[in-house]
């Protein structure tokens, strides 16, 4: 059998919580002091001037990448779109001129308000074609229609640059 | 003019000058709220906004557009109100903590010729009762707003805050009275210039000296009578939206937010007249202050002077680490332009100094530095308090409701009683043995 130790009732002079008080005044005082004295020491980020870099494999927005003649290494096989949970990925494939490639996407557009980021398009990706390392985590625009993503740019996206 | 009239005159200029000076001071009181919490949690708070692209005042115009956003936004009246007290209560809120000031001596009597004016809308003797009688009327308004919102958590706001408010007029009521055997009145004037007397000739004998428990009780009351954290149950934002003001918007919703930092104002006002010596400046009473008016008008110029040209200098510097490091969003204007006209108004404040020194003033103007310098002191004391006001909402936690009973009914309504019976008790031995205190 464990016996608990219950906490003995304090005395009265620190039930009248005055001295606890002063205490927790004294501790922001420090605070407001030492921020007024010195006030980059605030670990601040001036957020549309300054922005946070997100560590490396964080899911950001999709970037599609090239083979080295500039076209998209996708080959329109439907392994994203089939594995993703929201539905969010909508390819429309067409025939390659190149036999060896087979297909090319003519279209391929990812609708940013239904994804929810999981990566699952990247990790079916037989080609490497499709990436999610571009460190861009504020999505913004005006219309439900701007944040449907075509292939271009896709394809514009470059990947995070490593901190300097 | 007639005397009668010139008395009536000033009164009307009293009260204007007090209204104007209390509702300049709220938008500086949100200022110093919000920059106050940013401060003791680390960050950096309101700066963004701009006047001109370029002149932010380190946050003072979001305060200036907060209340252009509240003058301009929708009123939203919810059909299920009761219209007449819903539009009462913040007008009485409002008036209530507007009119607690009048009381507040801001300087000793201003004497011009044969007038003599006291600088104190209300010059009455019963003085701190005035107080106590309209400040209790706030109530009504906190009980009107959540009883005619008609809806849940207004009315449990409202609900708490009377409770609240009644329990602890009780003890402030009571923590006054010893206050009140030591100065023997309950003129505010009086009180404050009774407290420009040393205590054995060495210490200014403010009201917290003789009374430090009634100062105590009436500081504790006062931040509950404000409805201030930690007593600020009646909104109680985790639990309750917004309290008492959930169904208000727009101008409306700002009275109640405006009057809560004028009752702060009023409150530290009071607690510095009753406690903290009023207007008096420590060691300085009146008549040294017009004796030497002149050499302590020099010495102010010269450590104000002194002070510009210490915020230049700091300015400058905050200008040059902005244009090596900085973004040079327009910052760097705003502290250039700053930074020169401290400079400038330190060169003027030290080129006066020679005035001050060669034309020695005549004897209504030694009265009206005498009224100015002590309206100074006044303000200072006042702000620090506020400033205290600031400092204890964002470091203690809200009470609980049973807490706050406890507290109210068995700690602090004992305590002032017992230090009635003790004030009451060593004053009169002290007659006995003939000491006066």
């Amino acid at each position: 059998m464990k016996i608990v130790e219950r906490p003995k009732p304090k005395a009265w002079a620190e039930r009248t919580y005055i001295g606890a008080v002063f205490v927790g005044m004294w501790v922001t005082l420090r605070h407001v002091v030492a921020n007024l004295l010195n006030y980059r020491r605030m670990p601040v980020l001036y957020y549309p001037e300054q922005r946070k870099i997100p560590p490396p494999g964080y899911r950001g927005k999709h970037r599609l990448t090239r083979r080295e003649d500039g076209a998209p290494k996708c080959v329109a096989c439907m392994m994203c779109a089939t594995a993703c949970p929201a539905e969010c990925i909508h390819i429309v494939a067409a025939e390659h001129p190149d036999p060896t490639i087979e297909k090319y996407p003519a279209s391929f557009e990812i609708d940013l308000l239904e994804c929810v980021f999981c990566g699952m398009c990247v990790e079916a990706c037989p080609l490497d074609a499709i990436r999610m390392d571009s460190g861009i985590y504020s999505i913004s625009d005006f219309t439900r229609e701007g944040f449907v993503i075509k292939k271009d740019q896709l394809l514009a996206v470059e990947p995070q640059k490593p901190p300097r | 003019m007639s005397p009668q009239a010139i008395q009536i005159l000033a009164t009307v200029l009293k009260a204007v000058f007090v209204v104007l000076l209390v509702l300049s001071f709220v938008p500086f009181l949100i200022w110093l709220e919000r920059k106050g919490a940013s401060f003791i949690q680390d960050r950096i708070g309101p700066q963004r906004a701009a006047l001109f692209g370029f002149i932010r005042l380190a946050g003072l115009v979001h305060i200036i557009a907060d209340a252009i956003k509240l003058f301009f936004k929708e009123d939203v009246v919810p059909e299920h109100v009761e219209k007449f007290y819903y539009f009462l209560a913040p007008t009485i809120t409002a008036m209530v903590a507007l009119s607690t000031f009048a009381i507040v001596p801001f300087a000793d009597h201003l004497v011009i010729g044969h007038i003599d004016i006291p600088m104190q809308v209300l010059d009455v003797n019963i003085g701190m009762i005035w107080f106590l009688a309209i400040s209790s009327l706030a109530v009504y308004g906190i009980v009107f707003a959540g009883w005619a919102s008609n809806s849940k958590y207004p009315l449990l706001g409202g609900v708490r805050s009377s409770a609240q408010l009644l329990s602890y007029e009780i003890p402030m009521g009571l923590s006054l009275v010893g206050s009140f055997i030591i100065w023997g009145t309950l003129n505010l004037n009086d009180i404050v210039r009774a407290q420009g007397a040393l205590l054995y000739g060495v210490w200014p004998r403010w009201g917290i000296v003789l009374q430090p428990i009634g100062a105590l009780i009436f500081m504790v009351c006062a931040f509950a009578e404000t409805n201030r954290a930690p007593f600020d149950l009646a909104e109680g934002e985790s639990e309750l939206v917004a309290g008492y003001h959930t169904e208000y918007s727009s101008m409306k919703f700002g009275l109640f937010y405006f009057s809560e930092y004028i009752g702060m104002f009023v409150s530290s006002a009071l607690i510095t007249t009753l406690f903290f010596g009023g207007w008096q400046i420590p060691w300085l009473d009146t008549t040294r202050l017009m004796d030497w008016a002149n050499p302590l008008l020099a010495i102010g110029l010269f450590v104000a002077g002194l002070a510009a040209f210490g915020s230049a200098w700091l300015l400058a510097r905050h200008r040059a680490r902005l244009l090596t490091r900085g973004f040079q969003d327009g910052r760097e204007k705003e502290s250039g332009l700053f930074s020169v006209v401290a400079l400038v108004s330190g060169l003027v404040m030290w080129g006066c100094i020679w005035l001050v020194l060669t034309h020695p003033f005549p004897l209504w103007g030694r009265n009206v530095f005498a009224v100015v310098a002590q309206f100074g002191c006044f303000l200072t004391k006042v702000l620090f308090f506020c400033w205290v006001f600031v400092w204890v909402r964002w470091t203690l936690p809200r009470f609980r409701y049973d807490q706050l009973m406890n507290l109210g009914w068995k700690g602090l309504l004992p305590l002032a009683l017992a230090n009635i019976a003790v004030t009451g008790l060593v004053v009169l031995w002290l007659q006995h043995l003939g000491v006066a205190i």
